[in-house]
């Protein structure tokens, strides 16, 4: 007896769509097993993280604050993805982008709150596009490969945003902490109802819809699926893979780097030691659960939010480390991949040696 | 002054070197691992918490072997028999590592065990220059340097060496000869990933002996893109890890020496470097003839074989 997998014809739509939402509860499921085994009753972890996340207007300002960072890097993340090109450094382009906006916001002296904000967009959006553009001609001169340098490069702009909060950037009167003055009033986004739910979330939709008439409705969209899905017939139809290859990622990283304004300008309103708690890394994840769709990436980013926010609850409450959450979302990846494969084959019980 | 160096590099570069051997046993069989930085913090945590239950090191180790090699496995059943997305998979096997050992390295926090002691080898230890730094060392740097000779005579002498790089080159002809490509690959992929987390081992029960989330700080990542520069070749896989190992020392050296330059600039110049070198070697590659296993990254399937 053998266990092999046989092609099938065709999966239904409602298969498809329902893939990541199993991959999910199979993953939490599964998690629930690791939760237990560190000495926490998962139901009530379960039921605890659904509570902080969605179960009072608080819970579900926190949950958007947390999923407006991850809509813009994952919409980044996904454009790359189209190209077949993988932005693993959305973190430090985050960071850069914090890092741009803040430096506008400190030290340019703009007074007008339109003028400040756009200046500081701006920033961003070029700082985190121009850190991954070094991947970008990396990739598109020698065909270095750019997992590696996207990667390698979070550690250096980690580092960086480190260099500027402890040396020159630090706030004078900030009693030697690691972080920036605050910063102006005109550098700071609307916030509303009292919460820390701030306007960087329209943005970030606004940012989506852009994105999906932008994939879905021009030729650049579509010259970026056809280099993915097939380089040679691209080139042989005269379009420029290389420089399509900078731009994508120098988009994919511009996108991230607004998440960092976001974060800075919307809520921390300084620079400061860990502005990005790992967003970057979630929205790879959210790139890929979403199947490189701009509106899906709007769900799963939400989805992806009430997992964090509930995850922070469960530090608190069972002082499990932050970066469990991160256990979870291998475990949600590795069942999303293996849907996939079941999603063409079926499993099948055969006799004896298959033969070709 | 030089000797202490060497020493330095040497005992820097070691878990880079496990860590990359691994790495290449991975994709001499033609399946790409990203989760080489999740494997080392198993690896490193497996191997703490065994020694810390057993007092032996040996079993840490070994301990550290077994763990990686099942976390592995994960990544040998996704890629290899589903044929999923080798990046995919191996990014999210960094993340299970990352989140699953902070998770249960939580009660490892504050707990010491005694480390991996010098053992100096007679006679060789008292060559000039060269005698402390490599053989007035550990038994896990010792293993490694056995591990280097093993792992290149390996791929070129046994029958089976030779198959399993058939299987990353041309997976349809090894098939057709006869060898079994998936059991192949996922072996390879089993032990390369056990390799890996004695790499991570050798963090927690050599270098510092003791626990500390996320320990590895992108070491994992530095061994992938040394696979590159070493084009997969087990002998310039050791220069490449004390080339990084000599780096990381030197800039330990200058913070102790305490210059004016800042701690996180120093801290940045491994990564920066890293990337330095994956550039060159790629353009080198291109130049020559490239040693990357032609069929890296490729899912095989026997229904597919033209």
């Amino acid at each position: 007896m053998k266990l092999i997998t046989v092609k099938r014809e065709l999966s239904s739509p409602l298969l498809r769509f329902a893939a990541p939402f199993i991959s999910v509860l199979v993953a939490l499921f599964v998690a629930g097993f690791l939760l237990l085994a560190a000495g926490v009753n998962p139901a009530q972890a379960y039921l605890e993280m659904l509570q902080e996340s969605l179960g009072s207007t608080y819970g579900l300002s926190e949950t958007l604050v947390k999923t407006t960072p991850l809509i813009f890097a994952s919409l980044g993340v996904s454009l790359a993805f189209r190209m077949q090109i993988w932005n693993i450094g959305a973190e430090g382009q985050i960071y850069m982008g914090a890092c741009g906006a803040t430096g506008v916001a400190l030290f340019s002296g703009i007074e007008n709150h339109a003028v400040m904000i756009t200046a500081m967009f701006l920033a961003a959006f070029l700082l985190g596009g121009l850190w991954a553009g070094v991947a970008g001609v990396l990739r598109a001169r020698w065909q270095v490969n750019e997992v590696i340098v996207t990667l390698l490069m979070n550690y250096i702009a980690i580092l960086g945003v480190d260099y500027l909060i402890y040396g020159p950037w630090k706030d004078p009167k900030g009693f030697n902490f690691p972080l920036t003055a605050q910063f102006s009033d005109a550098a700071r986004l609307t916030e509303f109802f009292d919460t820390r739910f701030h306007s960087g979330f329209f943005l970030a939709l606004f940012c989506a819809l852009i994105m999906y008439l932008f994939m879905e409705r021009t030729v650049w969209g579509y010259e970026i699926k056809v280099i993915g899905s097939n380089p040679k017939a691209a080139r042989y139809a005269g379009m420029r893979t290389g420089l399509a290859i900078f731009a994508v990622l120098f988009l994919s990283g511009a996108m991230a780097g607004i998440a960092g304004f976001g974060e800075v300008a919307g809520l921390q309103h300084r620079l400061q030691h860990g502005i990005s708690p790992g967003y970057g890394y979630t929205a790879i994840i959210i790139a890929w659960l979403a199947k490189r769709s701009a509106i899906g990436v709007v769900i799963v980013s939400f989805l992806m939010g009430v997992l964090l926010v509930g995850g922070d609850s469960l530090q608190l409450s069972w002082q499990l480390p932050v970066a469990f959450v991160y256990a979870f979302q291998g475990l949600i990846l590795f069942f999303l991949l293996a849907s996939d494969c079941f999603m063409h084959n079926r499993l099948k019980l055969v006799r004896g040696e298959r033969h070709v | 002054m030089f000797e202490i160096l060497l020493d330095a590099t040497v005992r820097a570069g070691t878990p880079i070197l496990f860590a990359t051997l691994g790495a290449i046993i991975n994709e001499r069989a033609g399946i790409i691992n990203l989760g080489i930085e999740g494997l080392m913090l198993i690896g490193a945590l497996a191997g703490f918490a065994a020694t810390q239950a057993s007092g032996s090191l040996l079993l840490g180790v070994l301990a550290a072997f077994v763990a990686a090699m099942l976390a592995g496995s994960i990544h040998g059943f996704i890629t290899v028999q589903l044929r999923g997305n080798q990046i995919v998979s191996g990014l999210a096997l960094t993340m299970f590592g990352i989140g699953i050992t902070a998770l249960f390295g939580r009660s490892m926090v504050g707990l010491t065990i005694a480390g991996f002691e010098r053992v100096a080898i007679p006679g060789l230890s008292k060559l000039p220059v060269i005698g402390k730094p490599f053989f007035n060392q550990d038994l896990l740097i010792y293993f490694s340097f056995l591990l280097v000779v093993v792992i290149s005579l390996f791929f070129y002498r046994p029958r089976w060496g030779l198959a399993l790089r058939t299987v990353g080159e041309n997976p349809a002809a090894a098939d057709t000869c006869g060898v079994p490509v998936i059991l192949a690959r996922f072996m390879a992929v089993t032990i390369g990933s056990g390799i890996v987390g004695i790499g991570g081992a050798y963090l927690s029960l050599a270098t510092t002996p003791m626990w500390i989330e996320n320990m590895t700080a992108g070491r994992g990542w530095i061994a992938v893109a040394l696979v590159i520069f070493a084009s997969w070749s087990s002998y310039r896989a050791l220069a490449g890890a004390y080339l990084f190992g000599g780096i990381t020392a030197m800039q330990l050296r200058f913070q102790a020496m305490g210059t004016t330059v800042s701690v996180h600039i120093l801290q940045m110049m491994p990564y920066f470097f890293t990337i330095l070198v994956l550039v060159i070697s790629t353009i080198r590659l291109q130049k020559g003839a490239s040693q990357q296993p032609e069929n890296l990254g490729q899912p095989y399937d026997r229904e597919d074989r033209k």
